[in-house]
């Protein structure tokens, strides 16, 4: 994915001051004057445990319009030549050094925050409130009118990747690599190289025939830890997998079993992104494994982790970037990805996320309703929420990827959703990048994805989706967790509620 | 391998600035290299008889320098070019150090070593450079000009010596008359790689393409000394950026992999200089480029390989570039100095793939500087106005893009600029011989982006 800060003019539905429409473009009201630039902020945030507090229907829907990224603006490069003796020509018409619209740090102009997508509902709510599970979450409060920072995600087109030139790899499989080195491994130590598969691999991971980058150790990764299973891989498009996961189980202070599972994705147009999807998903992990089992609500646990995870990326753009190969253009962004985390503790089934990677619920019994449990932090979601575009319309747009959260230095307020849920049914909890729900976006293409035998075998149920999002194109990393849901036997309710 | 002292080698250290995002069926890599070389066994303005004994017994002191000065007989018109380039010289022995060793050559159709005189070597202490001195009073202007001549004398007497650093100074006023351009060419073939050379000439009367051929092919700089009395600063200054250099036979290798091909392989500053076509073989993937001397400084060379077309999100080393510096006793591996890494990664993000890293952009432009000026003087000289006009109007709008003050300033007095940002001139009517000459000679000069 990649970003671009814009600057945005908020474009509303209604003026907040007599509720009449206004033009496009307008600053100003036309009916009453009010400043459409100035739309004061919603009152301060709300802690996650505030106990149902339904979020107040928003002034008005958001538009963001995406605005171009501003041209770089001709910096002066060099010092003006001064020509003696010649004409009054003093010139100073530089070429500017090349710029990427997203070095240039954007500007929020509001200083708003976002508008609030969690279900704030808190497990002291009274049972049976809890709606049942139907489309997925239905977002409650709009976006807010203010500017929104956004990241766009360069998803290409759906279709086949083709693989030209001499050397073309397939997604990298350490087993190929393994393979190739036992088979033609005559030479005293040093794999071979995967790709021309006569040359030997040199300290610096390329091979010393052909140069090509050799598979690297995040390529393509695997684990399977008890219940829970995580795939990730680098996909046919991408150099390199900027995406990351964590899993891990622990227990409560009641001796019940407690099982983590995080998925980062790293913004690829920041630089670093790969470091910055392992910190977070690292940071977000250790955190939830030292509050849970002292008893931190889940809920509340999950919020800190992505606090954690914030602060873990943050730090990552204090430090020096790689020392000597000069990328310039990645220079001003600091390191930045997005995080989904599932934690099932209990009965309840707590999600957390920033950004747009995505949570499913996908019932064991197939007959019943599929789930989306998160709601992105994007463009297309903003739209959708808003109800100026419907699904379909939105998502066709070229600025459908574009994030409006994410972890990193330069987000402008870190904003955590967490929701809470307590299936009364077994099912499978599929948490995804991007990478994967390209190819299965709606609750029931994922349920469709998703192999029958998956709550038993989740690791090769993962596999499968990999393979689901290369068989599509692999345009970008794909990572995916799966996390079966048991229920005890002692369930009332009728259908997954949440609490 | 012998034991090369680390103290007396400096640091290199190796950065390489690139855009490595190509899109689809992409192949052309361009990077800057930076090489800085510092520390190690500098003097760094410390007294030389502390600096001395850094080198180890039996291999003698470090560096020989052979002044060749131009007797001919144009240099008695007028009489103070040659009192002018006795006293420059001078001046340079003074800059000695204590323990180089050195010789005079008096070149005229034939080279004559006029100090120490013996076909050797003499060793720099108060006497000798006095002597030295002594037999500089004694030159007189008569002959001709035969520079190869005067390259291989100091060939044979810098090779004489057992030292890491050769380096020659060579002064002339006139054109390379005494001997074909073969001669000349074979000369320096033959020295290339021996010794390092910086050439001046002094006056308006000698070839700038012989002097800045010597200085290319013997990795040295050239300058015009229009003045005759601004010699003696300039010898000094040259004296000095010769004593400083530490390392020798220092190459740049550029390591390939299959099917990459070489576009082009530059010095770009603090001059621009094709180094393409002096690639040796260093083994089947790799290939050496001379790089000469090294004190502190620090040089930028552009490289440009071809890589074959790969698919979206592919990876590949497009070039390793190292510094590296031969194995003293002549034999065995040679010592890997630093190096970097240019890579090709191919996106479909049009963003990363059409962006040009600055300092490629910029050098691209100080490389185009140096050749339109020389096409532009070249079209004048043959009378060809228009080819001249815009030729060195985009010379102009080129300097005055990137700051280079220095060749800017040379420009205006070759031209009259209407409006430097367009690049609009028109040649002047009336240009001195010197400031011709100047802004030919010195037009590969360029400047250095900022980081």
């Amino acid at each position: 994915m990649k970003m671009s800060q814009s600057h945005q003019q908020p474009a509303l539905s209604k003026c907040p001051g007599c509720d009449e429409p206004p033009a496009a473009g307008d600053l100003f009201c036309g009916a009453c004057g009010y400043d459409l630039s100035a739309v004061p902020a919603r009152p301060g945030d709300r802690p996650t445990m505030a106990i149902t507090v339904p979020p107040a229907a928003p002034e008005a829907p958001a538009a963001p319009v995406a605005s171009a990224g501003q041209a770089a603006p001709a910096a002066s490069g060099a010092e003006a030549v001064r020509w003696p003796a010649a004409t009054e020509t003093d010139s100073s018409d530089v070429p500017a050094p090349v710029h990427r619209p997203s070095d240039l740090p954007g500007t929020d102009s509001g200083g708003r925050p976002l508008a609030e997508q969690e279900q704030v509902q808190g497990p002291g709510a009274a049972a049976g409130q809890g709606a049942p599970v139907g489309p997925g979450p239905e977002p409650v409060g709009g976006p807010e009118p203010s500017a929104v920072p956004v990241r766009h995600d360069d998803r290409a087109e759906p279709g086949g990747a083709e693989h030209s030139g001499d050397f073309a790899l397939a997604a990298p499989d350490p087993r190929t690599a393994e393979h190739a080195a036992a088979a033609a491994a005559p030479t005293a130590g040093g794999k071979v190289c995967v790709a021309c598969r006569s040359g030997r691999v040199d300290p610096d991971g390329y091979c010393e025939n052909c140069g090509h980058a050799q598979p690297r150790e995040r390529d393509h990764m695997e684990q399977e830890l008890g219940s829970v299973a995580a795939v990730s891989d680098r996909g046919l498009r991408h150099h390199r997998n900027e995406d990351s996961f964590a899993v891990s189980s622990t227990a409560l202070p009641d001796g019940s079993p407690a099982v983590v599972a995080i998925v980062c994705d790293g913004v690829s147009s920041a630089s670093r992104p790969d470091e910055a999807s392992a910190a977070a998903a690292n940071a977000a992990n250790e955190s939830l494994l030292a509050s849970l089992p002292r008893g931190t609500h889940p809920q509340q646990a999950m919020h800190e982790a992505i606090v954690a995870a914030s602060e873990a990326v943050n730090a990552l753009a204090q430090e020096p970037a790689g020392a000597m190969e000069h990328d310039a253009h990645r220079h001003q962004n600091a390191p930045a990805c997005t995080l989904v985390g599932a934690v099932m503790a209990g009965e309840l089934l707590i999600v957390g996320w920033v950004g747009d990677s995505r949570v499913y619920w996908v019932p064991e019994d197939r007959s019943r309703p599929t789930a989306r449990l998160t709601e992105d932090d994007s463009w297309a979601a903003q739209m959708v929420a808003a109800g100026l575009m419907n699904e379909a319309e939105a998502y066709a747009d070229e600025r459908a990827h574009a994030i409006t959260g994410w972890l990193g230095a330069d987000a402008y307020e870190l904003e955590p959703h967490t929701a809470a849920f307590k299936p009364d049914r077994p099912g499978l909890v599929v948490v995804c990048t991007d990478g994967l729900w390209n190819y299965a976006e709606s609750a029931e293409e994922m349920a469709a994805a998703v192999p029958a035998d998956a709550q038993e075998h989740p690791l090769r149920g993962a596999q499968v989706l990999v393979g689901h999002a290369l068989d599509g194109g692999g345009h970008d990393n794909v990572t995916v967790a799966l996390l079966p849901f048991a229920v005890r036997p002692q369930g009332a309710g009728s259908a997954c509620e949440t609490v | 391998m012998a034991n090369f002292s680390k103290s007396q080698v400096p640091q290199f250290s190796v950065e390489v600035y690139q855009n490595a995002f190509l899109p689809e069926g992409g192949r052309e890599v361009n990077a800057i290299v930076t090489v800085t070389s510092t520390g190690g066994g500098t003097t760094g303005g410390i007294p030389l008889a502390d600096a001395a004994p850094a080198y180890g017994a039996g291999q003698g002191p470090g560096a020989a320098v052979v002044l060749m000065v131009d007797c001919s007989g144009s240099m008695d018109y007028p009489p103070t070019k040659m009192r002018n380039a006795r006293d420059a010289t001078a001046a340079a022995i003074d800059t000695l150090r204590e323990g180089t060793q050195f010789a005079v050559v008096a070149g005229t159709h034939v080279a004559k070593d006029v100090y120490p005189g013996n076909g050797r070597l003499a060793i720099a202490d108060a006497q000798t450079k006095a002597q030295a001195k002594e037999a500089l009073r004694k030159l007189s202007a008569g002959g001709g000009t035969a520079i190869g001549t005067w390259l291989r004398l100091a060939d044979r007497l810098l090779n004489s010596a057992d030292v890491a650093i050769r380096h020659g100074i060579l002064l002339t006023d006139g054109r390379n008359e005494h001997e074909s351009p073969e001669d000349l060419r074979a000369a320096l073939d033959s020295c290339a790689g021996r010794f390092t050379c910086d050439a001046r000439g002094v006056g308006t009367d000698w070839e700038v393409k012989e002097v800045t051929g010597v200085a290319a092919a013997l990795l040295g700089t050239a300058d015009i000394v229009a003045d005759p009395s601004g010699l003696a600063a300039d010898f000094t200054r040259m004296m000095e950026n010769a004593m400083g250099k530490e390392v020798a036979d220092v190459s740049l290798r550029l390591w390939t992999p299959v099917g990459v091909e070489i576009r082009f392989v530059k010095q770009v500053a603090p001059t621009v200089a094709d180094l393409t076509a002096r690639r040796t073989e260093a083994n089947a993937r790799a290939g050496d480029y001379p790089t000469g001397s090294w004190g502190d400084e620090s040089r930028d060379y552009h490289v440009c390989v071809l890589v074959p077309e790969a698919g979206i999100g592919q990876e590949m080393l497009a070039a390793r570039v190292s510094l590296i510096l031969p194995d003293p006793s002549g034999a065995g591996t040679p010592q890997t100095l630093s190096q970097g890494l240019v890579r090709a990664v191919w996106t479909d993000d049009m963003v990363a793939s059409t962006s040009i890293n600055p300092q490629v952009a910029h050098y691209t432009g100080q490389a185009e500087l140096a050749q339109v000026i020389q096409q532009g003087l070249d079209a004048r000289k043959s009378g060809d106005f228009d080819g001249a006009t815009a030729k060195l109007g985009r010379a102009v709008q080129l300097a005055s893009a990137s700051g280079n003050q220095d060749t800017a300033k040379l420009l205006s007095k070759v031209v009259d600029v209407v409006d430097a940002a367009t690049g609009t001139v028109r040649l002047k009517a009336k240009v001195a011989e010197a400031d011709e000459m100047t802004l030919e000679t010195r037009s590969t000069k360029t400047v250095r982006v900022k980081k």
